[in-house]
């Protein structure tokens, strides 16, 4: 059945047992994202130390499997990343999940979350995966100002 | 639980071939009518034969073809007037009663504007139910915020009803415009319309009834209801999309303005003025889809000659087998009544904490159809503490294998988000 494809073991990992939802002490960046159509909402937080790198990055919040398991996987990919680095994935992502990025080379720059790639064919479900990385982008082109 | 010749009756399905996608995809459980029903080949091949037999321009053509376009949408304006019980004492069909519009809230729309102008000032309520679809609220929202009028709610009970002392309470003095619906499209409830229109005429005020859910499902008589107005939508009906319908009493029709203006809906026109058509053609500005209310008037002739009241006896056993279902499965939270016999058409319910857009992808997954989300009634939601549902809603076409298909797939959905803890 096609549902091993998306909801998968690793996947429903990380909506049962994630490892980045919890509420962070002193992150120097927090911004919340909504699908209010959805009811998902989103608060993502991050700690950017003196050398420039994401140090830690958690979110909290409540929504569908398809924003909890996107979240907790970008969460992961982005520690040790710089901001930079972190909004070129954002929009590698967006890419992938909108069907206009499919290079397999590119595409493992995602690590786990490349597994959401045929979220491309659920049109319905592109903003639940967007959410987190959208939000995460929006606060990092926004710090600063 | 329905007794065995009950169970014989939803097992066999002598209308799925006549539904071309229905029958061109036997693993597809269609469990969405609600939103949109499938419809039968034969008002297909009517919007077709419009279009290849008598297509022009209807109205104001003065050759035979246009002729014969104008008299098809007198015929369906005649059609759908007895379907729904709009005839004189003598049994002739209402037609001028018939307004055609594009759907439900585009009737509603046109109400709100034209009756709210002519009747609301400062201080006026208009009275609507905590349950109505977008498309019955945001347009009194709107006419009220232009005039100045208040918008009251009628509540549910526990047991979700809108009692007589909420009529009575709610419906009063300041009361001009109740705007409810006949059936929930989140609940599948019936409202008590008759109950509610006798209040609100004691107290002078109109009553307009939302029919896109009751329409579809049982058999609608606007006299026994005691409405002044109703809104229904073709698509819902094994109609065409892009048609819907307003029937009001003619003497209402003739005292309200117009909502869209221009051509067709004018008897003459000067520099500064107009002088409207009678009614219906005053609400019908601009070239009317003809093709879609000669197929309308297809669906409703196959609704007929499948017989009206044995469609309704079938789908009420099939809600009412869905309903059950749904109710003896330990990890299903049904939202409204767990009666089957309440539920008309609609089922809404929750697989516990699963988000309902993941269980409508996982049975998607499986081939099934189903609505999830605020099903265009964010205030009922919000009244009733969830901010998003899953729903289930049958047709006749729908068999015991649709409903037996779902169950197995939600509790593949279970299994996904459960299974392994």
């Amino acid at each position: 059945m096609e549902t091993v494809n998306l909801y998968n073991a690793a996947f429903m990992d990380h909506v049962a047992h994630p490892d980045y939802k919890y509420q962070m002490d002193d992150p120097t960046h927090t911004h919340e994202g909504i699908n209010p159509s959805c009811g998902d909402d989103l608060i993502f937080s991050v700690k950017i130390g003196d050398d420039g790198v994401i140090e830690e990055a958690a979110y909290q919040g409540s929504g569908c499997a398809i924003s909890q398991a996107s979240a907790d996987m970008m969460a992961d990919l982005i520690t040790d990343k710089t901001p930079q680095q972190a909004i070129e994935l954002c929009r590698l992502f967006m890419d992938m999940v909108r069907g206009t990025e499919t290079d397999p080379d590119k595409l493992a720059l995602l690590e786990d979350a490349a597994s959401l790639k045929d979220i491309s064919h659920m049109p319905a479900r592109v903003k639940c995966a967007e959410l987190a990385w959208r939000t995460l982008e929006e606060m990092l082109e926004d710090r600063g100002n | 639980m329905l007794n065995s010749d009950e169970l014989a009756l939803i097992e066999q399905n002598p209308y799925k071939a006549d539904f071309p996608l229905l029958a061109n995809n036997p693993e597809l459980v269609f469990l969405d009518s609600a939103a949109t029903a499938q419809r039968p080949a034969c008002v297909l091949d009517a919007q077709r034969k419009f279009y290849e037999t008598m297509n022009a321009n209807p109205l104001r053509g003065l050759y035979r073809l246009s002729v014969d376009a104008t008299r098809s949408i007198a015929e369906a304006r005649a059609h759908v007037a007895r379907f729904i019980g709009a005839v004189d004492k003598q049994g002739t069909p209402q037609g001028n009663e018939i307004v055609f519009t594009r759907n439900a809230s585009e009737s509603l729309n046109l109400v709100a504007h034209s009756l709210g102008h002519l009747l609301l000032r400062p201080g006026d309520e208009v009275v609507i139910s905590i349950m109505e679809h977008h498309s019955n609220l945001i347009p009194w929202q709107q006419i009220c915020r232009e005039t100045g009028a208040k918008l009251v709610f009628l509540r549910l009970d526990d047991d979700f009803r809108i009692t007589p002392a909420e009529i009575k309470a709610k419906i009063g003095p300041r009361t001009k415009i109740v705007s409810v619906t006949q059936v929930s499209n989140v609940l599948g409830i019936e409202n008590d319309i008759p109950a509610i229109a006798a209040r609100a005429h004691a107290m002078g005020a109109k009553m307009v009834v939302d029919g896109a859910q009751s329409v579809p499902h049982i058999a609608v008589d606007v006299r026994e209801l005691g409405c002044d107005l109703l809104a229904f939508s073709a698509h819902k009906m094994c109609g065409p999309m892009g048609i819907g319908v307003l029937w009001g009493k003619a003497e209402l029709l003739d005292v309200m303005p117009p909502f869209l203006t221009g051509g067709e809906m004018i008897d003459s026109v000067s520099e500064t003025n107009a002088v409207w058509a009678p009614v219906p053609q005053k609400f019908e500005a601009g070239t009317q889809d003809a093709a879609g209310s000669y197929a309308l008037d297809a669906a409703l002739s196959y609704l007929e000659e499948k017989d009206w009241n044995t469609l309704e006896t079938r789908e009420r056993l099939l809600v009412r087998y869905l309903t059950d279902q749904l109710a003896a499965l330990d990890f299903i939270d049904i939202i409204g009544p767990t009666d089957g016999r309440r539920h008309l058409g609609s089922v809404a319910f929750n697989v516990g904490d699963v988000h309902p857009h993941d269980v409508a992808s996982i049975l998607d997954m499986q081939n099934i159809c189903i609505r999830a989300g605020h099903h265009c009634a964010q205030p009922l939601l919000t009244e009733l503490g969830v901010s998003s549902t899953s729903r289930a809603s049958i047709a006749f076409y729908n068999d015991k294998t649709d409903i037996d298909r779902l169950v197995e797939g939600l509790k593949q959905v279970w299994q996904v988000f459960h299974g392994n803890r």
